[in-house]
This record gives structure tokens, C-alpha cells and sequence, in this order.
């Protein structure tokens, strides 16, 4: 099955859910990250219990800095 | 309403020309007031770009002096700028710039019991996040959500930068899309892991396009989208987000209704 993460295909042998997604798709710091799967926020506590299907789009929204103090 | 000058319609000129600006875009801009928090990577080109536009009022906010090592990427900041103020620096720049500009200055860090009178002190238009740190990027969404005030927020690190428009009611807060701030040093900052010195000129100049396109009352704001720029791939995306129905600031039902100071310092990792 196909996943789109980020606009990139990736292919899965099977279905995960999002914690694994994660690791999988080599998240930069997973805990942090904020996931939407086809448009809509996934609740960290629901990482565990839901599962990509093929065809799903999958963004990882990353904490960002930058800047000057203020 | 005034009329513009002679000199302001020769140096305005590129503006008026166009269909969606005009004479009387111009004295939009010519009227507006915005408030630039952080005078660094982002608020240095966003501050320049908005002051040759000709916005009047220029607020800037920011509590360091120049260092050396700012100079690669803060652009309102010269070499014999070093040790100034960087508020200070940042009107000399400003001044020299366009005499139509009124530039006001706020020599401290945003916190919950300053920034609201820091906004509302010229009731400001539209507010740009031009800092480094998560404490103020929280504590700026927060404020701005609770005075019903537009503001851009932006992010860089490296060679990838964000950033997102907000307007009250009418699109999702940078809190539904991270709820939470993270831990102390657990995300990196420019000073650790570095940034190319372009990336604030790239993302702070799309926070100034915002803001003259919000006082215009023009186009189609970054409001419901978060904006991704890779500079090595060279890809821009721009990311549909949803309001969070559960945010805990700008839901029907907020849990947060007071600001709040968070406690990572801000000092030890700055950019």
C-alpha cells in the first residue's frame, strides 16, 4: 500500500497506525510532531489506535523557532 | 483624509500603479500601524520591507543589542551597529530608510502582563512574530487571539522555514495546530543548530506581504494554511489545516482565558 507523507509516496507492507508511521517515515522527533491525516489533527492519544490506509495523506507539522528574542 | 504629496506619489509610484493598491491603498498603508515582536532573522527584513512601503507606524519590540554573529541574516543591523540597541538600530535603519515612517519603540520582552498594553498602546493592525523562541510564540498566539487581533507567525531553523496568517474568528490559531509547547530545549534554536541567512529574509518578507495584504483588504490570506519552505529542495507547500475544535485558546469553549508565562528561558538559546 501507498501512503502520501509530506507530498511523498511511501510504501508500506502493511497497514500502521500513527505511532509507528512515525518511526517508519523517520519523523524528526515524533513526540513533538503534530500529525493530519487526510486533513484532520490526529490527537496524540490516538496515535496508537489509528491506522493509515492505502491511499491516506499524511502531514507532519513541525515545531519551527527562529527569529530574534522579543 | 490627507491627500498624498508629490514626493509620496513619486515613491509610491510602483504601488499606485497597481489596480489592487491605488491612491487610496497607499493611505491604507500610509495609515497603518504594525507591530514587529523580535527585530531579528524575520523581523529585520519584515521591518524594512514594511517601512519602504510606507506604513506609518512601525512598532518594534526586542530587548537585545547587536551582536556580530546577528549580522549574517539581521539585515536592519550594521557592523558599527554592534553593542546598539536593537530597536535602536532598527529606527536608525528605518528612519534613513522613509522619513514617512513613525517608528515605536519597546525596549523588553513580551510577557503576559506587558504585551497586551505593548499592542494596544497604538492599537495596532496586525502583528508580526518575528521571534525565536516558544515561550513568546505561545504568549503572542494567545494574546492576539484573546484582543481579536491579526497576527503572522513564523518559524526558521536551518534551511526550512513556516508560517501562518491569523485572523480572529475566521481561521485556525497557531495553538490548534500545536497545542502544546514543547519542552524546554527539546526543539533546536538557530544559536544550536544554525539557520541559512536567507531563510529569514525569505520567510519575514512573505510576513510583510501578509500584513500589507491584510491592511489592504486584498488577495487570499495564508489564514487556514501553513506555509512550508524547504531552501535545499526548494519547495514551498502550502498545508490545509483545519480550526481545532478542541484548542484550548481560540475554541467556543477555551481552557485558556488569562496568558500565560511559560518558564523556558529565553536568554540562553537565543538566535
Amino acid at each position: 500500500m501507498i501512503v502520501k507523507v509530506n507530498g511523498e509516496n511511501l510504501e508500506l507492507e502493511k497497514s500502521l497506525n500513527v505511532a509507528d508511521l512515525l518511526i517508519a517515515a523517520k519523523a524528526e522527533q515524533p513526540e513533538y510532531v503534530t500529525v493530519q491525516l487526510n486533513g484532520e489533527f490526529v490527537t496524540r492519544d490516538d496515535f496508537a489506535k489509528i491506522f493509515v490506509n492505502d491511499g491516506d495523506e499524511i502531514e507532519f507539522l513541525y515545531f519551527m523557532g527562529g527569529g530574534q528574542l522579543g | 483624509m490627507a491627500k498624498l504629496t508629490n514626493e509620496q506619489l513619486e515613491r509610491y509610484s510602483r504601488h499606485i500603479i497597481l489596480e489592487q493598491v491605488g491612491g487610496i491603498g497607499q493611505k491604507k498603508i500610509l495609515d497603518a500601524k504594525i507591530l514587529i515582536i523580535g527585530t531579528g532573522g524575520l523581523g529585520a527584513p519584515a521591518a524594512m520591507y514594511l517601512a519602504a512601503a510606507g506604513v506609518g507606524h512601525i512598532g518594534l519590540v526586542d530587548y537585545d543589542t547587536v551582536d556580530l554573529s546577528n549580522l549574517q541574516r539581521q539585515i536592519i543591523h550594521q557592523t558599527n551597529d554592534i553593542g546598539k540597541e536593537k530597536i535602536i538600530s532598527g529606527r536608525e535603519t528605518i528612519n534613513a530608510m522613509n522619513p514617512d515612517v513613525q517608528v515605536h519603540t519597546y525596549s523588553e520582552q513580551v510577557t503576559a502582563s506587558n504585551i497586551r498594553d505593548i499592542i494596544r498602546d497604538l492599537d495596532y493592525d496586525f502583528v508580526i512574530d518575528g521571534t525565536d523562541n516558544f515561550p513568546a510564540k505561545f504568549l503572542i498566539n494567545d494574546a492576539c487571539v484573546l484582543l481579536k487581533k491579526a497576527y503572522s507567525h513564523a518559524g526558521i531553523i536551518r534551511f526550512q522555514g513556516q508560517t501562518m496568517t491569523y485572523v480572529p474568528e475566521k481561521s485556525p490559531c497557531y495553538r490548534c495546530v500545536f497545542p502544546t509547547m514543547p519542552p524546554k530545549d527539546a526543539v533546536p534554536t538557530c544559536r544550536q543548530a544554525g539557520v541559512l541567512g536567507v531563510m529569514g529574509g525569505v520567510i519575514g518578507t512573505i510576513q510583510a506581504t501578509e500584513a500589507l495584504k491584510y491592511i489592504l483588504g486584498i488577495g487570499e490570506l495564508l489564514t487556514g494554511y501553513l506555509l512550508t519552505y524547504d531552501a535545499l529542495t526548494m519547495t514551498f507547500r502550502k498545508i490545509k489545516i483545519p480550526r481545532n475544535k478542541k484548542c484550548a485558546v481560540c475554541s467556543e469553549n477555551p481552557t485558556i482565558t488569562e496568558l500565560i508565562d511559560y518558564e523556558q528561558p529565553t536568554c540562553s538559546f537565543g538566535a
